[in-house]
């Protein structure tokens, strides 16, 4: 009963063509966004601040940015992690090298240079498709590494490319608290998402489907390819450079190259395959799930262990870990490739028509 | 010149060690369309089952046969778990499982076997052959030549099976078309099978020559990373494709981390060794922008 | 209204195109007026496909010349096919499956909307405007093709003959001066082939579209084309009337198979 459109004809385009066409959703989301902007920073702790919510924000980013580039576009880049790394790696230069930078410019500053690296590796794109590209996204996810490890530069001069970098202050007012930050984090990723949803439900969003599903069919119509993908890599690649300064500046407060990892790149992925390809809610429900999998898996090994007297040690934990990771994924891929978000989806159907079941 | 032909030789042979790899994912690409992104995954976990029965007391020739028959327990568990429930999806789906894959068998691989980097005796050792070093004063590492060797050996063994035996013959005729093979009657699902145990075989081919050389140990993974560049430049469907594209990336991926991290170093001060983790991929990218279609690819437009 | 056959539209000269050894097109030459229906017939492999792929630009022939609306090219390109309002559709079903009915008719008209991809991550104002005003356009096609009832479904469910009718309701929703239809009645029932046939008069008779057309069913070809052209081996062995074309001893031939 509780989840109806019933009786809600719509009765002009303009209301069909609402960002959330039905009551329900908009009301579901309203309540969403007060409750993470008003009652999760009143009531929660540090911990959870710290090890769980700010980091699954970061990584919903950064999924994010993958899902417009894979899920919306269709080109598979397995480099994410790296686009990242130019984020936090620019924003931190910002900072460091003009005097009175505002942290707000320098992020979107780092993002832009993401982008227009993003922009330099999606040029293969336009010769290759497939594996072929996917393999081709490994050359940026090691020549960015390697550069930010090798060019004392670009880490200020600093041991080995580690990078730490000063408190995030706006307008004088310092985020020195996990719960400043968190909000701060909130605004932007909230706001990102907003402007993503609205790019994939207008034509920049249909154009990329197009290449994605049928890209002879898409140039035919006058959809240029070389633009659109390009588009998408440097949009998607503007969002995991935001994602990767937030990393930076908000999550860890210093960073070295090697922490963007191929095996964060494959994270990020994980994220966009379990939640859901091509879908902005499945962003989030893939960071949310990835990101907990290790926490639940911490806390129930040892319980088992103990139930089973097995003695389990913490590399055996890791290598669970990744066992559980390949199942998920296959998994996944096999029975709902469209991931949580369609399950989500089917959930809120059958919620719809209850309870008459057809 | 010396020690240019020295670092060439070098890494020509261990080009052939990519090619080796390389092929791996052309066969099982070849027969069934899937990318294999596991099958690095796959050479780590043939050398750890490998160590693993000699650990156990095995001689080396007996335990190579257990770790083959591990490996066909493994290539029939992923065709009968993974790939036959994932028929209609698209190829890059596939692959994606296939990540998952190298996931799991990493992680399943030191759970079975332990965690410890294990060395790999085979009677082979790593140093100069005395002959070359005398008469052409070049370091040429008799490990090297002779894995090189075997690997050559392994490729030739497999283009004749591909070639002339019925089973070749069969899994040509899957790759070529799969509606077709199906309809005169060959089962794909027993080729598929079959496919990745010869791709289960080969990894550990690959997993012993390396794991002999530089210990067996997670690192064998990487040996994938090795491998695709080699097959973009090559093609996912070409054995010599995959022979000269492993020779080529070998060879420059040695001589360019000789001779460019100086040059850098000139221009910028500081060490820029280890460039070989990029570069071969930089090097197949530009060839792919001036070739698409690879080094034996036929030139292809898409067909409406 | 009744249609009144224009000048010459596109005209094309001496095409020839191969594929590496294979000879697809060789030495085609013929016209197509405004308004007409023309169609294009012959046996599989004829070079029927790679005609209309000429036409727009997918594929780039290696001699002669097209003129479209007085402008002439060595080859077309898509963009610019697309531009001068060419449309078409594909023999196999070239839908973008992931998409609703109603976002790919909203692709169709990509080249129409004018807003950049930052207008369209504010929405509010420009962007919302120009989706609502083509979004009214799209509806008239829906409401056209009858297929209002689909409009929210994803392509990819649907079945083959609607899917058929969806991706001609996506060739008119660019508003083409041209349509070019590769086959749109294969594979089709009866009632479903007279419902496309309908459709494609219309289009016709109400747009004044210029229509090409490959198909295979000789009754639906001889009822509705204005002029018929004859491939075979990639040669044109026949051009016309129907009436003309029906009794050419040549076409005859290579229908009742002297060869194959
Ligand atoms: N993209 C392509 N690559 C290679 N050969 C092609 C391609 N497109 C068409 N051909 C060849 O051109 C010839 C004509 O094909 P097509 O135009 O599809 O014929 P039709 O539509 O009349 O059946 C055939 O021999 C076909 O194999
Ligand atoms: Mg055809």
């Amino acid at each position: 009963m509780i989840y109806r459109e019933t009786g809600q004809f719509k009765t002009s385009y303009a209301a069909d063509q609402q960002i959330f066409p039905i009551r329900q959703d908009r009301i579901g989301i309203a309540i969403l966004l007060a409750f993470a902007f008003v009652v999760v920073p009143l009531t929660a702790g540090n911990y959870w601040f710290n090890a769980i919510l700010i980091p699954f924000l970061i990584f919903s980013l950064a999924a994010l940015g993958l899902n417009i580039l894979t899920g919306y576009a269709g080109q598979l880049s397995l480099g994410s992690a790296a686009f990242m790394a130019v984020g936090a790696y620019a924003a931190y230069n910002f900072q460091v090298r003009i005097e009175g930078m505002p942290v707000l410019l320098s992020f979107i500053l780092a993002g832009l240079t993401a982008a227009g690296v993003g922009i330099l590796f999606g040029l293969p794109s336009l010769r290759i498709k497939g594996f072929y590209l996917a393999v081709a996204t490994l050359a940026a996810q090691f020549f960015i590494v390697w550069c930010l490890t090798k060019f004392p530069y670009l880490s200020n001069y600093s041991a080995s490319g580690v990078i730490s970098v000063p408190n995030v202050e706006i307008l004088g007012y310092t985020f020195d608290t996990p719960q400043s930050r968190y909000l701060l984090v909130l605004s932007i990723v909230s706001l990102m998402a907003l402007l993503a949803k609205n790019m994939v439900r207008s034509s920049t969003g249909r154009a990329w489907m197009a290449v994605r599903d049928m890209d002879v069919a898409a140039e035919v119509i006058g959809i240029r390819l070389m633009r659109t993908k390009l588009l998408a890599f440097a949009i998607s690649s503007f969002y995991c450079g935001v994602a990767g300064a937030l990393y930076a500046f908000c999550y860890l407060g210093s960073v070295e190259p090697d922490g963007f990892s191929l095996d964060l790149s494959f994270k990020i992925l994980f994220m966009i395959i379990v939640g859901g390809v091509g879908s902005i809610l499945g962003s989030f429900l893939g960071a949310a799930f990835i990101l907990l999998v290790p926490i639940f898996l911490d806390i129930v090994l040892p319980w088992l262990s103990e139930l089973l007297h097995l003695p389990v040690d913490s590399a055996t934990v890791s290598h669970m870990q990744l066992m559980v990771f390949g199942e998920l994924i296959m998994f996944f891929l096999i029975v709902e490739p469209h991931g949580l978000a369609r399950l989500w989806q089917i959930g809120k159907e059958k919620l719809r028509l209850w309870p008459f079941p057809h | 010149m010396q020690f240019f032909l020295e670092v060439l030789i070098g890494g020509l042979l261990s080009g052939v060690m990519y090619s080796l790899v390389a092929l791996g994912f052309v066969l099982i690409f070849k027969a069934s369309g899937v990318f294999n992104f596991a099958q690095g995954a796959m050479v780590f976990f043939a050398a750890l089952s490998l160590v693993g029965c000699m650990e156990k007391g095995a001689p080396l020739w007996l335990a190579f046969i257990l770790a083959f028959g591990i490996m066909t327990l493994l290539g029939i568990a992923t065709e009968k778990f993974v790939l036959r429930k994932m028929v209609n999806q698209p190829p890059i789906s596939l692959f994606m499982a296939t990540i998952g894959l190298a996931f799991f068998i990493e992680g399943l691989a030191p759970l079975l076997w332990g965690n410890a980097v294990r060395r790999l005796d085979i009677g082979l050792v790593d140093e100069p052959i005395p002959w070359i070093l005398e008469h052409w004063n070049m370091v040429i590492s008799k490990f090297d030549l002779v894995a090189a060797g075997l690997a050559l050996a392994l490729v030739a063994v497999l283009a004749l099976f591909f070639q002339y035996t019925r089973v070749g013959r069969a899994l040509r005729a899957v790759a070529d078309d799969h509606q077709a093979a199906l309809s005169i009657g060959i089962p794909l699902q027993h080729i598929w099978a079959l496919v990745w145990a010869v791709a289960g075989f080969v990894a550990l081919v690959a997993g012993m020559l390396w794991g002999a050389r530089n210990g067996v140990q997670f690192a064998l993974t990487f040996t994938a990373l090795k491998a695709l560049p080699v097959l973009i430049l090559g093609g996912f469907t070409s054995v010599p494709g995959a022979i000269v594209g492993g020779l080529i990336i070998g060879g420059t991926e040695k001589l360019a981390e000789i001779y460019i991290p100086p040059v850098m170093s000139g221009i910028f001060g500081g060490n820029f060794g280890g460039i070989e983790g990029w570069f071969p991929y930089v090097m197949a990218l530009l060839f792919l922008l001036v070739r698409p279609e690879g080094l034996f690819g036929e030139k292809h437009i898409d067909r409406v | 209204m009744a249609r009144k056959i224009g000048e010459v539209i596109l005209d094309l000269r001496h095409i020839s195109l191969s594929f590496g050894g294979v000879k697809a097109l060789t030495d085609i030459s013929f016209d197509v007026r405004e308004h007409e229906i023309r169609a294009i017939i012959g046996p599989n492999g004829a070079g029927k496909s790679s005609m209309l792929n000429v036409i727009n630009g997918v594929y780039r022939p290696q001699q002669g010349e097209i003129i479209f609306q007085g402008e002439h090219r060595k080859d077309m390109d898509t963009h610019a096919a697309a531009a001068a309002g060419i449309a078409r559709t594909f023999q196999n079903i070239a839908l973008f499956k992931g998409m609703t009915v109603l976002d790919n008719l909203m692709t169709g008209r990509n080249l129409k909307m004018r807003c950049n991809f930052l207008q369209h991550a504010l929405w509010w104002g420009p962007a919302q405007r120009e989706e609502l005003e083509h979004r009214r356009k799209v509806e008239e096609i829906i409401d056209f093709l009858e297929i209002e009832h689909i409009r929210k479904t994803p392509v990819g469910r649907l079945p083959y003959g609607l899917q058929k009718r969806v991706e001609l309701g996506r060739a008119l929703a660019a508003e083409p001066k041209m349509l070019l239809l590769d086959e749109p009645m294969a594979g089709m029932n009866v009632e479903e082939k007279q419902d496309m046939c309908r459709f494609i008069l219309d289009v016709n008779d109400q747009f004044g579209t210029t229509i090409v057309l490959i198909e295979h069913d000789m009754g639906v070809v001889m009822d509705i084309s204005d002029r018929v052209v004859v491939l075979d081996y990639g040669r044109k062995i026949a051009d016309g009337t129907p009436d003309e074309v029906k009794n050419d001893p040549e076409v005859i031939a290579a229908y009742l198979g002297t060869q194959h």
